[in-house]
């Protein structure tokens, strides 16, 4: 299972990215193997104000509708309109292309708090048990 | 794996969507032996299950299988079932796995000697191979002769070993066979399909493409789709209903219907893109709600999601536009004819052999 070593994670499954001002966000190699075949994405509309840890995003599998959380707070910047068109990308490339939005956040230490990759593999290893 | 009435069962082998196209475009094996199967046997079978069912089976010949339902005493569906006429006076019906206790004590009680009614659920398996290789590698194992089997057809096959039947069936939409027998033969039977079915692009099937394959052919699953609160013209299958019948359980009540006409019927619907509707979504026009989706997917073959539900009669014509509310967004959507997809024979049997190889 792929958990690059320079992204930050949440416990629902979230990657971070810090960029330039602002973090990325997707879903982890982990998820996107859970839910199979994604075949529709809905996503937040731009200059949204998020909390960390609310609902912001949708991803479906051809089984059920699974909600994408803020991993930290403030304001939506981007959203990956290629998702709209091209849904499966989150299960070709979880970690590039199948990205899902990027936020500025308010607190940048809320950054920081999210999880390691390690511990990430951790919590991982942990549920498959 | 996934839990299913008492039974652990593979959600998916490999991934719903792979599977669902190896099933359209090659063939896939489903290990369906979840479903319960009846023996019902002896002089007067045929005229003792008759009384319990919609259809007429003075219609259905030694050798053939009539899809029908089991009704309550106000029309409303017990379950749907097969019987196959294995015999002059054997029938093997088949059944699901979640009515099977009360499809037996129905049966059972409805049944007087010499009619014998036996649950052979527990000791018997079904194999069902689907797609349109399913005759190219069913005929390799069982023999050219299955090919001359025609839609509905049964027939017993001892080289696959003693009480085993073929019929050309399936809950796919995709052409296929399905194979009951002992389940003593079940695991080799399955392993040599799987085997030489690899030149075929084999692949088995878990229970997601399963329900994906069913719902783009327009296939209703009982419990979900229509229980014991919605009748055959409800459902949309008012073609099994032999209502010149002397007599049947629940011919009063559906007689009643037909001349009354029913106040909701099962249509399909599409979306031209978005999120994939699920059971309980309302279906509106407007701000009235017209309707309420019993099942939902997403449609490989035409790539759009795909819905059942049951809406006001006088909206239940395709072409009409409705809203799917989903997630509280509402989505334009159409109401389609049934299936939503149907195989061409031609454009099947035009597959190239092997071709995921």
């Amino acid at each position: 299972m792929t958990i690059p070593q320079e992204l930050r994670y949440t416990k629902t499954h979230e990657w971070v990215r810090q960029e330039s001002g602002e973090v990325r966000v997707g879903i982890t190699a982990h998820a996107q193997e859970e839910l199979r075949d994604v075949v529709f994405v809905e996503l937040p509309a731009v200059g949204k104000t998020v909390k960390q840890g609310e609902p912001v995003a949708v991803v479906e599998s051809v089984k059920a509708a699974f909600d994408i959380y803020a991993p930290v707070s403030g304001t939506i910047t981007k959203a990956n309109e290629a998702l709209q068109t091209t849904p499966q990308l989150v299960n070709q490339d979880c970690y590039g292309q199948g990205w899902f939005f990027a936020i500025r956040p308010s607190q940048s230490e809320d950054v920081t708090a999210l999880l390691p990759a390690e511990e990430y593999g951790k919590l991982i290893a942990a549920q498959a048990h | 794996m996934t839990p299913f009435h008492g039974w652990e069962m593979p959600l998916y082998y490999t991934s719903i969507l792979d599977e669902h196209k190896s099933v359209r475009t090659a063939v896939g094996l489903f290990d369906v032996s979840h479903m319960g199967q009846l023996f019902v046997t002896g002089p007067g079978a045929v005229e003792a299950v008759n009384e319990l069912i919609v259809s007429d089976l003075a219609q259905t010949a030694v050798g053939r299988a009539c899809y029908t339902m089991l009704l309550n005493q106000q029309g409303g569906i017990l379950d749907d079932i097969i019987v196959f006429r294995v015999g002059e006076t054997e029938l093997l019906v088949v059944i699901n796995c979640a009515n099977r206790q009360k499809d037996v004590a129905w049966f059972q009680s409805h049944a007087a000697p010499p009619v014998q009614v036996g649950d052979h659920s527990a000791a018997r398996s079904i194999i069902a191979i689907q797609g349109p290789q399913a005759a190219g590698l069913l005929g390799e194992i069982a023999g050219l002769r299955i090919s001359a089997l025609g839609r509905f057809d049964v027939m017993a096959v001892p080289g696959l070993g003693l009480e085993t039947w073929v019929s050309r069936t399936g809950y796919t939409g995709s052409d296929g066979f399905e194979v009951f027998l002992p389940n003593r033969d079940a695991i080799e039977l399955w392993r040599r399909l799987l085997e030489r079915g690899q030149a075929f692009g084999v692949q088995p099937i878990g229970l997601g493409a399963r329900d994906t394959l069913r719902l783009e052919a327009g296939l209703r699953l009982c419990g979900t789709d229509m229980d014991e609160t919605t009748t055959p013209f409800e459902a949309d299958l008012g073609w099994t209903v032999a209502l010149g019948k002397a007599s049947f359980i629940g011919k009063a009540a559906l007689a009643r219907q037909k001349a009354a006409g029913a106040g909701k019927r099962l249509c399909g619907f599409q979306l031209e893109q978005g999120p994939v509707p699920r059971q309980g979504c309302p279906l509106l026009i407007g701000e009235r709600t017209i309707g309420t989706v019993t099942s939902g997917t997403f449609s490989l073959m035409l790539n759009k999601p795909i819905g059942l539900a049951y809406v006001e009669r006088d909206v239940a014509l395709p072409g009409t536009a409705v809203q799917v509310a989903i997630r509280a967004k509402s989505y334009p959507a159409t109401i389609v004819k049934l299936p939503f997809w149907r195989t061409q024979t031609t454009a099947a049997t035009a597959q190239p052999t092997g071709a995921r190889a």
